[in-house]
């Protein structure tokens, strides 16, 4: 099974990257989480319920839809501060880029962990730039704002083609598709990881991978 | 072909489609109310929540996507439609967007029904909430209220694209396959909002229509393409005040500066409603904020009546919003005003222009001194004979009074270069004591609040008394020089009284420590 990739570029602003960062990953787990699974005893299950909530972005002018869960939510930003931190530290020109990997797990035997098997990868490369005057900050917010619309139709596109998805696993084996940890939606099991890229343009030798989410530490 | 397709599935197909198309219609209208949509996930299934989403159910909305369903479902050739149109306080409407719901002659006969269908249209609703809040008239729709509203217009049968306009631009939502067919969602939407409103106002950015005291709730013809001349550029100011006058400010303020008026005018009147459809029919998706979201507006009755009803109030009302704000009407009206608010700018600096060179103008005829703000001391004609220089005996004695007098030899520079002049109004000058004192002329004025009790003299005088300070005696050369001379002759004596005293210093730092 191949993995599919998907890239998205984005320039912004310092103070934009956050919420566009946001914008973009949760309208992608918008579209990767379901309700949570109750099994049955026949081996039927029904699904529970996703609400859905508009966020505002303050420093773009965008709407975006996330699921309703501030589990979630509270995970997708600790990520993207980090992440942010990361760039804003690294004293490069603002470069790095920051990936949602969508993955299930194969177990195997002892001694050896299970295995992480990607299907599905989204990167979004981040340019930060720095604006010199109000007005341009003003244009900056409605291009970008134009350009995370344009991100969302193309990840629309990407998903609707309905390639590979997991199957709908056993109750035993659920975890290894889902992640059954947040109480209210149940999202495939994924992982964010970041690169800052330094003035080079190569990555970092000092990759620094941030596991935010596996079940699965050893 | 549906003998592939069990009796169950079908069902069940039929079901799911139907269900989608008003969960579709839902979605849509909502996020077109002008509000932030938030619906909370609930872990327990409830069992009326289709596609495992929280999507509510406005009753109107499903009633009239139900009307207009009567009964059947999209299929080939047979699409199902949501018109997104915008509509003025002048009656004026435009169509946004429309949403289709089309089903394809594409089968997948393999797929599952019941579970992979079933999970697709679940994708396919949520990239339809993603998408709504993505297309242009998401943004118009939150800002509605005053000046226009949003509405919508569900109808079935072949999608009507033409009220769009040039250019218009359209994305695919998605596209579930299914034995019998597949489905597409898609919407076109209209792009050259900003470019009528650039064309005619030469500014750019969202659309504002005009600010109506209420926004009519009745039904809509479907072909009614809004004028360009209804497109108002957004004002600084959200739109707080009514109707005709501050439009009709607008409009002048606009025309006066950029478009021709004759051009706005004239084009309005050739332009006319066009009557309405059959049985389509147009109902407000926006609530004002008083209302319950839920309390959607009553949509008129089917059939001759609401269309009769219509034509003469719609033309009335668009004649009455016509005659406020047309320009040309209004122009030698409101040229007035509107020359005065933005010539202001213009009248206030001839105005001090006008100051500014008065004085020059008085310096050289007759020297006036007017007096500052809040100062109680009457005006008083101050002519040459009675002036005297103040503080003369701190001029140098080698200029000649009269060279000196600024009404022989007026200053080099007569504009004020002092702000205080124009402002307040004092006119007075005089040369300073000093010599290299051109540029600036004293003035003798009397700030506000000011008072002499201090000292016999007020801050003009003051500054001028100490304007020049003699040299410092330690400054000239002569005497540094001389100082120099002596410190380091007395410098051995000196050493020879702190060593003798050595002993003291000592003490003293000691008790520092």
């Amino acid at each position: 099974m191949n993995c599919r990739s998907e890239v998205l570029e984005v320039s912004l602003e310092g103070r934009q990257v956050d919420e566009a960062l946001l914008a973009l990953l949760h309208t992608i787990l918008l579209h990767r989480s379901t309700g949570k699974f109750h099994y049955k005893k026949e081996g039927t299950y029904s699904i529970g319920t996703v609400g859905t909530q508009d966020i505002d972005c303050d420093f773009i002018d965008f709407t975006f839809v996330r699921v309703s869960s501030d589990e979630l939510d509270r995970v997708i930003r600790k990520a993207v501060a980090e992440f942010k931190d990361a760039l804003g530290n690294s004293g490069s020109d603002g470069m790095g880029q920051i990936s949602l990997e969508f993955y299930q797990k194969k177990k195997s035997r002892w001694p050896f962990s299970d295995e992480c098997i990607p299907w599905e990868v989204w990167t979004i490369k981040v340019n930060v730039v720095n604006l010199a005057n109000e007005q341009e900050r003003q244009i900056c917010r409605e291009k970008v704002g134009e350009k995370l619309g344009e991100k969302v139709i193309n990840i629309v596109e990407v998903i609707n083609r309905h390639e590979y998805l997991p199957k709908m696993p056993t109750q035993s084996e659920v975890d290894n598709v889902f992640d059954t940890s947040l109480k209210d939606v149940q999202p495939y099991l994924y992982k964010i990881t970041y690169q800052i890229t330094d003035s080079l343009g190569t990555s970092v030798s000092t990759t620094m991978r941030r596991l935010i989410k596996d079940t699965l530490a050893l | 072909m549906d003998s592939d397709l069990s009796p169950q599935d079908r069902k069940d197909l039929d079901k799911f489609i139907k269900f989608f198309a008003l969960k579709t219609v839902q979605v849509i209208v909502q996020a077109r109310l002008g509000e932030k949509i938030c619906t909370r996930s609930s872990s327990s299934p409830t069992g009326s929540d289709w596609f495992t989403l929280a999507i509510k159910d406005i009753p109107e909305v499903t009633h009239e996507a139900k009307k207009a369903l009567a009964g059947q479902l999209p299929s080939i050739g047979r699409s199902m439609c949501v018109e997104i149109s915008l509509k003025t306080s002048e009656g004026d409407s435009m169509e946004l967007e429309t949403w289709c719901l089309e089903m394809n002659e594409k089968c997948e006969k393999d797929i599952k029904v019941s579970y992979t269908v079933y999970t697709r249209l679940s994708l396919l609703l949520k990239s339809l909430l993603a998408i709504t809040r993505v297309t242009p008239a998401y943004k118009l729709s939150r800002k509605q209220g005053h000046d226009y509203v949003i509405l919508y217009r569900i109808y079935f049968g072949d999608v009507q694209l033409s009220g769009l306009g040039e250019g218009f631009q359209t994305v695919r939502v998605g596209i579930v396959g299914t034995p019998i067919g597949t489905l597409t969602l898609s919407c076109a939407y209209r792009t050259n909002l900003a470019l009528m409103s650039s064309r005619r106002f030469e500014r750019t950015g969202p659309i504002m229509g005009i600010i109506i005291d209420h926004f009519v709730e009745r039904p809509l013809s479907n072909t009614a393409l809004l004028h360009p001349c209804n497109y108002r550029a957004p004002v600084e100011e959200e739109g707080g005040a009514y109707a005709g006058v501050e439009d009709s400010q607008e409009v002048c303020t606009t025309s006066f500066s950029t478009s021709p008026p004759s051009q706005l005018c004239t084009s309005r009147l050739s332009y006319q409603t066009p009557p309405l459809g059959a049985v389509d029919v147009c109902h407000p998706a926006a609530c004002t904020a008083v209302a319950h979201p839920h309390q959607m507006a009553v949509p008129g009755k089917e059939g001759g009546v609401p269309q009769v009803l219509l034509q003469p109030s719609h033309g009335t009302q668009a004649d009455h919003g016509r005659a406020p704000s047309c320009p040309t009407a209004d122009m030698p009206h409101q040229a007035p005003p509107s020359s005065c608010s933005s010539g202001d700018a213009d009248v206030l600096s001839r105005s001090s222009e006008l100051k500014s060179a008065s004085p020059s103008d008085v310096l050289e005829t007759t020297f006036t001194r007017k007096v500052g703000a809040f100062v109680n001391k009457p005006t008083t004609q101050v002519t040459t004979a009675s002036l005297d220089l103040p503080f003369a005996a701190f001029a140098p004695k080698a200029y000649d009074l009269e060279e000196n007098d600024p009404m022989v030899h007026p200053p080099a520079s007569p504009t004020p270069s002092s702000p205080l002049q124009g402002s307040l109004h004092s006119q007075s000058s005089s040369q300073s004591g000093g010599q290299a004192q051109d540029d600036f002329v004293m003035v003798d004025f009397k700030p506000a609040f000011s008072k002499d009790d201090l000292l016999p003299m007020d801050l003009g005088t003051f500054y001028r008394e100490f304007q020049n300070p003699p040299q410092l005696a330690s400054l000239s050369i002569d005497i540094s020089a001389q100082s120099m001379a002596e410190d380091l002759d007395s410098l051995p004596e000196k050493l020879a009284i702190y060593e003798k005293n050595i002993d003291e210093f000592d003490a003293f730092v000691d008790t520092l420590q």
